[in-house]
């Protein structure tokens, strides 16, 4: 038996990446970044507000907190929208009384379900993202690139319609993206996306887009549903994290540690309690700056990084 | 090994009693060895037909981005802990990383790293190759680098743990040294190979980071303790005859920051302890290959 002849051959085997979409650089390489108020790691509070129909499709494939049983569903359909009902609440007070600013990555489904809700979480001075239209709007590649920008474009046009402002960012479902995505997203006119998860600074892909990078590791989904571990186990990875990061950044420049959490999941009344501990520790460290992703995106693209 | 055979006939039987006492220099107990795997995972590589290399269709945004943390990052991150602790690494290395990114193998080799192959790519299988694609592959391993650090690569990790009947038998016949892919053992063990010799190295699946966090999902701290466990058991059951511990790292793992602060605690705790000899992995093949090798090899030379 021998394996096709191609097998063997690297035909991107070259310096710098194998693809084309963004260059090579170290962070610690990097001219360090400044925070306002010379903080040194800046928060980055990141919620998903998803609507999973109770009829989920698998093209291109089945987001993860989907459906589970056969149809119809009613145990994940509600748990799911106990977070847009009660959990988002929870969370919005517990920004509200530590006086921060979120990022809320935004179904658009949510908006034409819930304006209501929308209306709360713009009243209140946080940033919407779009998150797809609703949690069948899977990307990968495969899906045909007209039915990947009208994706795109249905998305931000109705939460710029509920919401009164176009969207900056963009978060895929997942984080999942086809070849066309990055381009796609400049196209439709965005700032930003978060699904590349391969650091803790922004950085600038070669069409212009920037990736502002929200640490899948450190979710709750990641740590709480994934791997089983407790919302205080969460909040001391998080504060583990961050006082790491507040050492790097009194050598090498500012840092970025993202928080990103679901309400069905952090805001639970067993858990939220651990999450508000956190945000106000968090919030009380001198080297804390807790900002919305564009507000980030703008200060690090103020300072011409590349 | 003998292939189709129900045992692969790799090494004897070798109980845990009585064995020869090994002496680590310096008196040790437990050599302790780090071993990074510096990985290059291709974006858009080709199918293997035994194994998909990404879950998802490429690209597989977190899958790929995930591991590429590893060379904007946290490389360096978990490089300097282990240098302000004096923990040298050895490297399991996908070579085209010396085309890649030659900052990050370059940044190794000053801190004194030993470089041994973990294949071309991890997304590139060795499963279904013949014999003259093997050898292909670690003679690609060997030329590249020898190019890219002046070192001849003395040990074999199959990328991604994919092996033929043949492996152990061609690296050894390249004078390789050692294998970190027998999982059979807490000390080094002989292997039989149809010529030459080789050593089987502790490596560890087990107190992996990989395996930690993403097998047993533990938490960081837990990570810690465990790693902290295996030594003190390893240290201690090492003055009948000394032990081997390998603490195999994927710097997009450990050198998360939720993750490098509790792991530089055990760093630290290895250090202090004074039992360990804290080596590279060629150096632990030869200290045993000079007291017990011979003998339990039978080799007569």
């Amino acid at each position: 038996m021998s394996l096709d002849p191609a097998y063997l051959t690297y035909s991107k085997r070259r310096l710098g990446y194998d693809h084309e979409l963004y260059p090579w650089s170290s962070i610690f390489d990097r001219p360090p970044v400044s925070w306002p108020g010379g903080k040194t790691v800046a928060v980055w509070i990141c919620v998903s507000l998803e609507w999973f129909p109770i009829t989920p499709t698998d093209t291109p494939f089945r987001a993860p907190g989907h459906m589970v049983t056969p149809y119809p569903d009613y145990r994940h359909y509600t748990s799911r929208d106990y977070g847009t009902r009660v959990g988002v609440y929870r969370l919005l007070d517990a920004f509200a009384k530590a006086g921060v600013t979120a990022s809320i990555a935004t179904n658009a489904a949510i908006a034409e379900r819930y304006p209501e809700l929308i209306a709360d979480i713009i009243a209140a001075g946080h940033e919407i993202i779009a998150h797809s239209t609703d949690m069948n709007g899977t990307i990968a590649t495969g899906l045909p690139i007209e039915d990947e920008r009208a994706l795109i474009s249905s998305s931000l046009d109705t939460l710029e319609r509920v919401s009164g402002i176009r969207p900056r960012g963009w978060l895929s479902i997942a984080r999942s993206q086809s070849w066309n995505t990055p381009d796609l997203l400049r196209e439709a006119g965005l700032d930003y996306t978060c699904d590349w998860v391969n650091d803790e600074l922004p950085y600038r892909f070669a069409n212009g887009l920037i990736n502002l990078p929200l640490n899948h590791e450190l979710s709750d989904r990641q740590i709480i549903t994934v791997q089983q571990q407790s919302a205080d186990s969460y909040a001391e990875q998080m504060r583990d994290a961050f006082d790491w990061l507040a050492g790097e950044g009194r050598t090498h420049g500012g840092r970025l540690l993202p928080l990103h959490i679901t309400p069905y999941i952090m805001a639970l009344p067993y858990r939220i309690d651990a999450f508000e501990t956190l945000l106000q520790d968090l919030t009380g460290r001198p080297e804390a700056w807790v900002a919305s992703g564009g507000t980030i995106v703008d200060q690090w693209s103020g300072q011409l990084r590349a | 090994m003998q292939e189709g055979a129900a045992d692969p006939g790799l090494y004897d039987f070798s109980p845990y009693r009585d064995r020869p006492k090994i002496v680590w220099p310096g008196g040790k107990s437990v050599a302790v060895w780090v071993a990074p795997n510096l990985e290059y995972y291709e974006i858009d590589p080709p199918a293997n037909p035994s194994r998909k290399s990404w879950t998802r269709p490429h690209p597989d945004v977190v899958g790929y981005s995930h591991r590429d943390h590893s060379n904007r990052v946290s490389h360096w991150r978990m490089a300097e802990a282990m240098s302000r602790h004096g923990f040298p690494g050895s490297v399991s290395l996908s070579v085209a990383l010396c085309q890649h990114h030659p900052e990050v193998v370059e940044d190794g080799a000053k801190r004194g790293w030993e470089f041994f192959s973990h294949g071309i790519y991890n997304t590139r299988y060795t499963y279904g190759m013949d014999e003259a694609q093997e050898r292909a592959i670690i003679e690609d391993s060997i030329a590249t680098v020898q190019a890219a650090t002046g070192q001849r690569i003395r040990g074999w990790l199959a990328p991604a743990l994919t092996h033929t009947p043949r492996t152990l038998d061609l690296i050894a016949e390249y004078g390789l040294d050692y294998t970190c892919d027998l999982y059979h053992d807490d000390q080094v063990q002989p292997v039989k190979v149809k010529s030459g010799r080789l050593a089987s190295i502790p490596y560890s699946l087990e107190v992996n980071d990989h395996y930690g966090f993403f097998v047993y999902n533990m938490s960081p701290r837990d990570y810690a303790d465990t790693l902290i466990r295996q030594f003190d058991r390893l240290a201690a059951e090492g003055e009948r005859s000394g032990t081997v511990m390998c603490i195999p790292l994927h710097a997009y793992l450990i050198g998360q920051p939720h993750r490098i602060g509790a792991f530089e605690r055990v760093l630290e705790h290895i250090a202090a302890d004074g039992r360990a000899w804290i080596a590279r992995a060629g150096e632990i093949v030869d200290a045993w290959q000079a007291q017990a090798g011979r003998a339990q090899t039978g080799d007569a030379a």
